[in-house]
């Protein structure tokens, strides 16, 4: 699979399966003289060719098809491409609608980052395999993420019938809306889960974390008066600060020949990291008051931009903004004067980003004379996040590589899950190999 | 469906059954519906003993199963090597979802020029290794049963489980979306707004969400047993309808099910650049041809 040439005597590790990942992949670290001299994360997923699937399709019939690259953040793929649409169809979207689209959006986070931080990542931090072992020894915990879990879903299935692929995202609006009373039915579920958030909140301040930590280049939307999640202007750390259309006069997409997915950098050939860590650093005085004050007292707000690991804290720190913006929308909601606003269909190129509970999700779409698309191009979070994690592997080997195998193998998997890649997004296991080739 | 337990010998504690979950190409979103049975979660993996699933837990194992949850389609040379090494591997083999059971929305490609379509989204597309097609687990091994749906229904997921551990035959009902429609009082969207709809002959499953949301079905549980397309096709035609739409109905998630399969390639094709001439759009591409 790797074919790597392999010197005489080389220390070579090779294992397969790093787990609790969305997706299949593989690592290959290349190790001369105690240093990195090669890091491939290479995704293994099954290529589906979603690009070309929309070809001839209409808008609706995009966000239909798009949902499906993940199954884990299909409302991600339905929001950049919905507004992508409009925005360039020319259609002014309800206000009450763009508030059932955050809500849509809220509940996306909610089971999303409730799923990764519970039953993905929590056990690395007990020393257990699975959200099934660390039941057995703390099972409120893992009750607790599950029913946090379990009002994300609600959320999406209320606004959208089924909480994964939802139905009723149409370009212009919804092809039905809640009803208030629909909405309050689920408010004791929102308080409760308001409360686990902020549990959750102090449970993960107190883990332990390896000691790693670097500068990375992080990018994100911002927007005026909102937390990133459907409008913003692309930003970074270092002073970007650009339309969301124009992810591509920044960024370029790159085949990797370790890979099926493609990777992208900065147009200086930089790495960058997007997701939870990212939005805390560079939007955070946007958070929801609660969230903002949970993030004060975990202290972590500086440690969250450095240390990979404390992703967990940054996905906690927006389980806690979702939900309360959540119930902050639900209380203000009232049912628009119709659910979709008409619109006709045009050529011309739509382009947006969104940011997935994984980071910034950029979608461009040409569409022919009939409105039709005839080009798509789809950038996953995980897939510009991969350079990222390559280099951060390359920075934290030297602190493994004196374990036994088993033990580095762990240390790096562990790594690895604490950017919670999506690889279904980016094109599923990860397959660890260490060569030492000195 | 076959009997599911190992006979206990009289006295014996019953051996819980060695359950494994596998994908293939797909979005994960069917075995995540595993996980969205937040209620019941905690009860039913210590109904099993859970020994593969990898999304989800880092103990890991290639087999021997009691029962295997297939999701996903078949769509690269090592996934056809490995669907054949699982079913060896597995008494029970039940595929979930449209990949699994139909090939997916991946299916599509099964109409084109698998170099063009690979060419356009890969620079150099001599490092990725796909098959020209994406094809059902059926179409490469026996399967004992499924669930169907893009993603299955969790109350299905949950039937099928429980029904499983107790050794008992699952009760999933085969009729059409329609008779569910009728049931709960949807306003059909078909006849009130003519509203193009598959519900009649699409198979039951997921509640009839779409009609309850205002919109047609778009078929993703697939065709239900004797779906008379045909009819419905001609229906659709009847206000001039042009054959091209029609044919974009189909070519949804279970695209490759027959007899979708056959009303997408009588209307033409699905949408999209048109197939190289020459080229039989639904010829049998792999394995064996009985869907």
């Amino acid at each position: 699979m790797h074919g790597g040439e392999v010197a005489v005597g080389e220390r070579r590790f090779d294992v397969t399966g790093i787990t609790r990942v969305e997706g299949e992949g593989s690592l290959r670290l290349a190790v001369r003289d105690g240093n990195v001299t090669e890091a491939h994360l290479a995704i293994f997923e099954a290529p589906r060719y979603f690009e070309q699937l929309v070809l001839g399709r209409t808008p609706d019939d995009v966000l239909d098809i798009v949902a499906r690259i993940c199954g884990i953040c299909p409302v991600a793929y339905q929001m950049s491409a919905v507004h992508a649409f409009e925005d360039l169809l020319g259609v002014v979207i309800d206000p009450s609608v763009r508030a059932l689209r955050r809500l849509l959006y809220c509940g996306e986070w909610i089971e999303s980052h409730a799923l990764h931080v519970y039953l993905l990542h929590a056990p690395d931090f007990a020393g257990l395999a699975s959200a099934v072992e660390l039941a057995r020894v703390d099972r409120a915990a893992v009750e607790r993420g599950l029913a946090i879990k379990r009002v994300g879903n609600r959320l999406v299935s209320l606004l959208g019938g089924r909480p994964i692929h939802p139905v009723s995202v149409r370009v212009g609006g919804f092809s039905r809306v809640p009803r208030a009373a629909d909405l309050a039915q689920i408010r004791p579920e929102l308080d409760d889960a308001l409360r686990g958030a902020l549990a959750t909140m102090d449970w993960v301040a107190g883990f332990s974390v390896p000691d790693f930590e670097r500068d990375p280049l992080l990018v994100s939307l911002r927007h005026a008066t909102d937390y990133p999640m459907n409008e913003g202007r692309i930003v970074s750390n270092d002073g970007m600060d650009i339309e969301p259309g124009a992810w591509e006069s920044a960024f370029q997409e790159q085949q990797v020949p370790w890979s099926h997915a493609l990777q992208a950098r900065d147009r200086d050939g930089r790495a960058y990291l997007l997701g939870p860590a990212s939005r805390v650093t560079l939007a955070g005085e946007q958070l929801h008051p609660l969230a903002l004050a949970a993030l004060d007292r975990s202290g972590l707000a500086t440690a969250i931009a450095r240390n990979p690991y404390w992703g967990i804290a940054a996905r906690a720190v927006e389980i806690v903004h979702a939900v309360a913006v959540a119930i902050e929308i639900i209380d203000g909601y009232g049912e628009p004067a119709r659910p979709m606003e008409p619109w006709a269909p045009g050529p011309g190129i739509a382009a947006w980003a969104t940011e997935a509970p994984r980071g910034l999700l950029f979608h461009r779409y040409r569409l022919d004379e009939r409105g039709r698309i005839a080009e798509a191009s789809i950038v996953p979070p995980t897939s510009q996040n991969q350079a990222a994690i390559e280099a951060d592997l390359t920075a934290f080997a030297p602190m493994v590589l004196g374990l036994d195998h088993a033990a580095a193998t762990h240390r790096f998997e562990q790594l690895i899950r604490s950017y919670d890649p999506c690889i279904s997004c980016a094109t599923h296991f990860l397959d660890l190999r260490v060569e030492d080739q000195s | 469906m076959l009997a599911t337990r190992t006979p206990t010998p009289r006295g014996a504690a019953p051996r819980r059954p060695r359950l494994g979950v596998v994908k293939f190409a797909s979005c994960d979103g069917c075995q995540l519906t595993l996980l969205d049975l937040e209620d019941q979660l905690l009860d039913l993996v210590a109904a099993f003993d859970l020994v593969e699933f990898a999304e989800a837990s880092s103990h890991r194992s290639s087999g021997p199963f009691d029962i295997v949850l297939v999701e996903g389609s078949i769509s690269t040379p090592e996934q056809a090597e490995e669907i054949i090494r699982i079913r060896s591997q597995a008494t029970l083999l039940v595929v979930i979802g449209a990949c699994a059971t139909a090939g997916g929305i991946q299916a599509l490609r099964n109409w084109r020029d698998h170099e063009i379509v690979r060419r356009a989204v890969y620079a150099d597309p001599a490092y990725v290794d796909a098959l020209a097609t994406s094809t059902p687990i059926s179409d490469h091994v026996t399967v004992d049963a499924e669930l169907r749906g893009c993603p299955i229904d969790p109350q299905q997921l949950l039937e099928l489980l429980t029904a499983l551990a107790v050794g008992r035959r699952p009760q999933i009902p085969n009729e059409a979306v329609c008779l569910e429609c009728k049931r709960q009082g949807t306003v059909c969207v078909l006849v009130a707004r003519n509203e193009p709809c598959l519900g009649p002959v699409t198979h039951t499953g997921c509640g009839a969400i779409c009609p309850a949301f205002a919109r047609g079905c778009y078929g993703c549980f697939g065709p239900r047993e004797a779906a008379n397309t045909g009819s419905l096709v001609a229906w659709f035609g009847r206000d001039g309808r042009p054959a091209t739409e029609t044919a974009a109905l189909f070519s949804g998630f279970t695209a490759y099910a027959r007899p979708f399969r056959s009303a997408i390639d009588d209307l033409g094709g699905p949408p999209g650049p048109a197939a190289p001439a020459g080229d039989t759009p639904s010829q049998e591409v792999g394995g064996d041809a009985r869907r």
